[in-house]
C-alpha cells in the first residue's frame, strides 16, 4: 500500500457544451497523504467542485474524463463500475458540504437519518442509535440523547454543520471531503468548526481533503496545500512552504491580496488586475501569463512543467528553477 | 425568437410539433384559397360520398365538401383558441400579479374568486349561459374565458411569489419604484415564460371544448363550419358512413399533437433545471 | 464636520405570533425586538461600519435606516429631518438621496434588463427621463471602472465582481448622499474584495458620499471604516472610532470577533477568545447582560444586571468589567 490514501494523476475533465469543449481541469497533480490535512485554495472558477464531483464519481451528464487516474486506497476510481463506487462513497469517503441546511433532510429527525446512514453495518436500531448518539456527543452536541429526536430546522447552522459532520464520520471514513463547511457560518462559529474537524482528525485518524477560499482557515487547518487557478494546480506543497515561500506568482498575489493579511489600514488594497481565461479556448503557454507580472517569454507558447522546486513543494511556473 | 425556434427544431419532437402547428395555422389562414368549394354551399346530388379526388374527405348528408368545413373549421377553432385564450391571459395576468404581489386581504379575495370559478364544471357553466343567452361563437369565447382565468392567474400568482422576494425586488422599492413599475417591468418579463408554454399547451384543450361545446349544439350556430359540428353530423349518420367522423377528428387529433409536442420542447428549453447541456 | 444621519433609541419590532395567538397561549408580547434602544451617528463624508454575525440584527437595522421597516421607538434624522415620520412624498424625495446596496451582487440585479437600463432605472423611477439616459448610462459605467460596451450585458452574463461594479454603478446614479451598503464583499473572490474596496474609497474620495457598510468581515472594515459599531442580539454593544476599536477593544465581544480571525500564517500564535455555545434566541433574551451566557468572563453581577454603559466621547460601550 502506498503512503496516500488518495493520489489523483494527470486528471482532465471536459464538459461538452453548446459553445464548445470547457476544459474544467487539465492535468491535474493531487496526493492526501494518510493521516494529514490537505487544503485545496483557489478562487471561483478554478475547478474545485469539478474536482470533488471527479473525486466521488458524480460528475454532470454532459463531462467527460479524457485522460488520469483517481487513486484511492490503491484502486483507481475512475475503473470502478457504479456499484463498486456506491459501497465506497459514505463508508470509506464521505463528504460535508457548504450548506448543512440543504444537507439534511427537513422531514426527518436527526436521529432517524443518522440511524438511516448506518444502513450498512448489521446491527440492532439500538446499537445504532447508540453510535449516532456518540457521534453526537464527539462534535460537542449537548444531550445528545434528546437532541436526536430534534429536526433540522430546531438546530442553529452551526449545530447543523456539527450534525453533518458527525454524519460522514460515522462510517469512520479513511478521507472525509470537506466542501467549504465554514463559509456558510459566522467568525465565531467558522473557529470552532474548524477546530472540531482538527480535533476529530487526530482522534479518528483520518485524511481531509478541504477546500476553502479561505486562506486564514487554510492556515489554520491543514498540513499540506494545493493551490488551484482556471482549472490547473500550479502549486503544492506543506503549509508552511506554501505559505512563508510560495513559488508561484499566484500563489504570491493571492496571499498579498487577503484583507486579512493588511495589517495596516490602506485606502488602497492590492488586488490581482485581469480575469480568469476562457476555459473553452484555452490560452496557449501558461494560464496566468496575462496576468503575471513576472512573465517570460516561453510563458507564451510552453505550458510550464510540473516540478518539484524543493523537496515535496511543487510547481508549474517558467520562472522558478528546480 | 429565431434562435429559440432554432433549437426547437432542432429536437425531432419539436420539429414534428413546429411543422404541424405552422401547417394548421397555414391552412386554416389560408382556408378560402386552399378550400376546392364553398363550406356552406348545398348540393343534395353528392350527399353522403365517400373520399375522392373531387372530395378529398367525402361529403356530408347535405353534401358540403368535408375538407372545405375541416380548413374553415380551422378558422373558427383557431379564433376561439386566440381570442379566448389571449383574453383569460391578460385578466390572469393582472389579477394573478395582484394577488400574489398585493397585501393579502386581495390576495384572499381574488383566490376566492379563482376557486368559485373553478367549483363550477366547464360544460355546466356553458349549459347554463346558453339557456340565459342562447348559442353563439361569443358565449363559448367568454365561457372559456371565465374559466381558464384561475388556470393562468393561479400560475402568476405563484411565480409572483416566489418572484416578490428576491433582492432584485427589494432593490426597486428602496429606489422608490411604484407597484405599477415594479408589476409591468420586473415582475411580468420573469412570468412570461412559463406562462406561454402553458398557454400553447392550453390551446387543444381550448380547441376540444370549442368543438365539444359545438358537438352538444351550445358554439357555433349552424351552418358556419366547426370540427365540433362536422363530428356532430358525423355521429348522427356512424351507421351509413365513417367519413364525417372521421374529418371531424383528424384535426383535433393533429391540433393537439402539435401544440402539445411544441409546447413541451419549448419547456423544456426554456426551463434550465430541464435543461441537459448547461 | 456635521451629521448626516443621527439615530437615537431605535427600536424595531416583529410581530411573531398574531393577536388571537398571542391571547390563547397567554403570552403577554407577541413581538420580539430585532434592534433595541440603538442610538448613533454618521458624519458627512464618513464610513460607518456595523459589525455584527447573522441574526444581530445588523440588516434589520439598515432596513429601517433605508425606510423599509417600521420603527417602534426613537428616531431617525436625516439632514434633521425624522424619517420615522415622513409621509409617502417625503420618503419617496428621501429616496432620491439614499441608495442601497445589496448583499448579493447578482441577485440585486433585475434578471431581465440589461445593464444600460438597469443602472439607468433610478431615472426613470424618479421621472428623470429628460436626461440623456445614455450618456448618463456611460458615466456611470466608467465611474465604477467597466467599459461602456458592458451596457449591452444581462446580469447572467457578469461576474461576481463586475455585478458588483454595476450595483456600485446603480446606487451612484442619483448622487446620492448616503449610501447604505450590506455586505458589500460578500461572495466575492479574495482578489476582487480588494478591488471593489478601493472603488468604494476612491469614490468617497471623490464624490464625499458617507456610507454605512454591515459586514461580518473584520478583516474589511479596518480598510473602509472611520467608525465602527460592534452589535449583539440587537444591541450595540461597543462603538468608536475605527482606529480604537482596533488597538484597544474592550468589549468581550468585541475581542472574541477580533480574535476569531484565522491568520494567514501557519505558525500564527493568537490569544483566542472562544466564545462558549450559540447566540440566544431572541425570543428569549438573556437577564442582565444579554452576553453573559457566551462570555468568557463572566462574573458576579453579569447575569441579573444589565451592564452600565461607559462613555469616553470617541469610544463607547456597555459592559461590567471591560477588558
Amino acid at each position: 500500500m502506498s503512503d496516500h490514501v488518495l493520489s489523483i494523476k494527470d486528471l482532465s475533465v471536459h464538459y461538452e457544451t453548446n459553445a464548445g469543449v470547457l476544459q474544467a481541469l487539465r492535468h491535474i497533480n493531487l496526493d492526501v497523504p494518510k493521516g494529514s490535512i490537505v487544503g485545496v485554495v483557489g478562487e471561483s472558477g478554478c475547478g474545485k467542485s469539478t474536482l470533488i464531483s471527479s473525486i466521488i464519481r458524480l460528475l454532470a451528464e454532459n463531462a467527460t474524463v479524457p485522460n488520469g487516474s483517481i487513486e484511492f486506497e490503491d484502486e483507481d476510481l475512475l475503473k470502478l463500475g457504479q456499484e463498486e463506487m456506491r459501497a465506497i462513497r459514505g463508508s470509506a469517503m464521505s463528504i460535508v458540504f457548504q450548506d448543512p441546511m440543504s444537507t439534511l433532510n427537513p422531514v426527518l429527525s436527526i436521529g432517524r437519518q443518522m440511524v438511516d446512514v448506518q444502513y450498512r453495518d448489521n446491527k440492532t436500531y439500538a446499537e445504532k442509535l447508540q453510535r449516532s448518539k456518540e457521534m453526537l456527543e464527539s462534535v460537542g452536541i449537548p444531550d445528545p440523547a434528546g437532541r436526536l429526536k430534534q429536526f433540522p430546522h430546531e438546530f442553529s447552522g452551526g449545530m447543523q454543520q456539527r450534525i453533518s459532520i458527525a454524519m460522514a464520520l460515522q462510517a469512520n471514513p479513511s478521507l472525509l471531503i470537506a466542501d467549504e463547511p465554514t463559509t456558510a457560518l459566522d467568525a465565531t462559529l467558522e473557529v470552532q468548526i474548524v477546530h472540531l474537524l482538527k480535533e476529530l482528525q487526530k482522534n479518528m485518524g483520518c485524511s481531509i481533503l478541504f477546500i476553502s477560499h479561505h486562506l486564514g482557515v487554510i492556515a489554520e487547518l491543514c498540513d499540506f496545500v494545493v493551490v488551484m487557478y482556471a482549472g490547473e494546480v500550479v502549486e503544492e506543497g506543506s503549509v508552511r512552504d506554501v505559505f512563508y515561500h510560495p513559488a508561484h506568482p499566484y500563489t504570491r498575489k493571492l496571499l498579498q491580496c487577503d484583507p486579512a493579511v493588511i495589517v495596516e489600514k490602506s485606502r488602497h488594497l492590492p488586488t490581482i488586475p485581469g480575469e480568469i481565461p476562457n476555459l473553452i479556448e484555452v490560452p496557449r503557454g501558461c494560464v496566468f501569463r496575462d496576468r503575471c507580472d513576472s512573465a517570460l517569454a516561453q510563458c507564451a507558447t510552453q505550458v510550464p512543467e510540473w516540478d518539484e522546486c524543493q523537496t515535496g513543494h511543487f510547481v508549474s511556473c517558467h520562472g522558478v528553477d528546480s | 425568437m429565431i434562435l429559440l425556434l432554432k433549437r426547437i427544431a432542432r429536437e425531432p419532437m419539436g420539429l414534428f410539433g413546429l411543422v404541424l402547428v405552422v401547417l394548421i395555422i397555414l391552412s386554416a389562414l389560408f382556408a378560402s384559397v386552399i378550400a376546392p368549394y364553398d363550406p356552406i354551399a348545398l348540393n343534395i346530388k353528392e350527399r353522403l360520398q365517400d373520399p375522392s379526388i373531387n372530395h378529398l374527405l367525402g361529403t356530408d348528408q347535405l353534401g358540403r365538401d368535408l375538407f372545405s368545413r375541416v380548413l374553415y373549421g380551422g378558422q373558427v377553432a383557431l379564433k376561439v383558441a386566440l381570442i379566448s385564450i389571449a383574453s383569460a391571459l391578460s385578466i390572469g395576468v393582472v389579477l394573478g400579479m395582484l394577488a400574489g404581489f398585493g397585501p393579502s386581504w386581495l390576495d384572499n379575495l381574488i383566490m376566492l374568486f379563482f376557486d368559485t370559478i373553478r367549483s363550477f364544471p366547464t360544460v355546466m357553466f356553458a349549459l347554463a349561459a346558453v339557456a340565459l343567452v342562447g348559442p353563439s361563437l361569443g358565449m363559448v369565447i367568454v365561457v372559456i374565458v371565465i374559466t381558464s382565468i384561475p388556470n393562468y392567474g393561479r400560475v402568476i400568482r405563484t411565480q409572483t411569489l416566489t418572484i416578490k422576494n428576491n433582492e432584485f425586488i427589494q432593490a426597486e422599492r428602496v429606489m422608490g419604484a411604484s407597484l405599477g413599475r415594479i408589476l409591468r417591468v420586473h415582475v411580468l418579463p420573469n412570468v412570461m415564460g412559463p406562462l406561454m408554454i402553458l398557454a400553447s399547451m392550453d390551446i387543444p384543450t381550448v380547441v376540444a371544448l370549442e368543438a365539444g361545446l359545438s358537438f352538444l349544439g351550445m358554439g357555433v350556430k349552424p351552418p358556419t363550419p366547426s370540427w365540433g359540428s362536422i363530428l356532430n353530423d358525423g355521429y348522427t349518420l356512424i351507421r351509413n358512413t365513417p367519413w364525417p367522423i372521421i374529418a371531424g377528428s383528424i384535426p383535433l387529433i393533429l391540433i393537439t399533437l402539435g401544440f402539445t409536442f411544441l409546447g413541451e420542447s419549448l419547456r423544456d428549453l426554456i426551463d434550465p433545471k430541464l435543461r441537459k447541456n448547461l | 464636520m456635521s451629521n448626516i444621519v443621527e439615530a437615537c433609541n431605535v427600536r424595531v419590532r416583529f410581530r411573531i405570533h398574531g393577536t388571537l395567538q398571542a391571547l390563547l397561549k397567554g403570552s403577554k408580547d407577541p413581538f420580539i425586538d430585532a434592534v433595541r434602544d440603538v442610538s448613533f451617528s454618521i458624519r458627512e463624508g464618513e464610513t460607518f461600519t456595523l459589525v455584527g454575525e447573522s441574526g444581530s440584527g445588523k440588516s434589520t437595522l439598515a432596513m429601517a435606516l433605508a425606510g423599509l421597516h417600521k420603527t417602534a421607538e426613537g428616531s431617525i434624522l436625516f439632514n434633521g429631518e425624522d424619517i420615522t415620520k415622513m409621509d409617502d412624498e417625503a420618503m419617496q424625495s428621501y429616496r432620491k438621496k439614499i441608495s442601497f446596496m445589496w448583499q448579493n451582487p447578482v441577485g440585486s440585479l433585475s434578471p431581465r434588463l440589461n445593464v444600460g437600463s438597469l443602472i439607468t432605472e433610478p431615472f426613470h423611477i424618479h421621472n428623470l427621463k429628460q436626461k440623456d439616459l445614455k450618456a448618463e448610462s456611460d458615466r456611470l459605467l466608467q465611474l465604477v471602472g467597466l467599459p461602456k460596451h458592458f451596457s449591452e450585458r444581462y446580469p447572467h452574463q457578469l461576474s461576481g465582481g463586475q455585478a458588483r461594479r454595476v450595483g456600485v454603478a446603480r446606487a451612484l446614479a442619483l448622487h446620492p448622499k448616503l449610501i447604505i451598503a450590506d455586505e458589500p464583499t460578500a461572495g466575492l473572490d479574495v482578489s476582487v474584495q480588494g478591488e471593489i474596496l478601493n472603488l468604494l474609497n476612491r469614490l468617497q474620495d471623490e464624490l464625499g458620499v458617507s456610507m454605512f457598510v454591515i459586514t461580518h468581515n473584520l478583516n474589511i472594515v479596518r480598510h473602509i471604516s472611520d467608525r465602527t459599531a460592534i452589535m449583539y442580539l440587537g444591541r450595540f454593544v461597543e462603538q468608536g472610532d475605527t482606529d480604537n476599536i482596533f488597538a484597544k477593544a474592550k468589549h468581550p465581544y468585541t475581542l472574541a470577533l477580533l480574535s476569531a480571525n484565522p491568520e494567514a500564517d501557519p505558525d500564527a500564535k493568537i490569544n483566542r477568545i472562544e466564545l462558549k455555545g450559540e447566540v440566544p434566541s431572541l425570543m428569549m433574551r438573556p437577564t442582565g447582560c444579554e452576553f453573559h451566557t457566551r462570555c468568557p468572563f463572566v462574573s458576579s453581577g453579569c447575569s441579573d444586571q444589565f451592564p452600565p454603559v461607559l462613555n469616553e466621547g470617541k469610544h463607547w460601550l456597555t459592559c461590567h468589567y471591560p477588558r
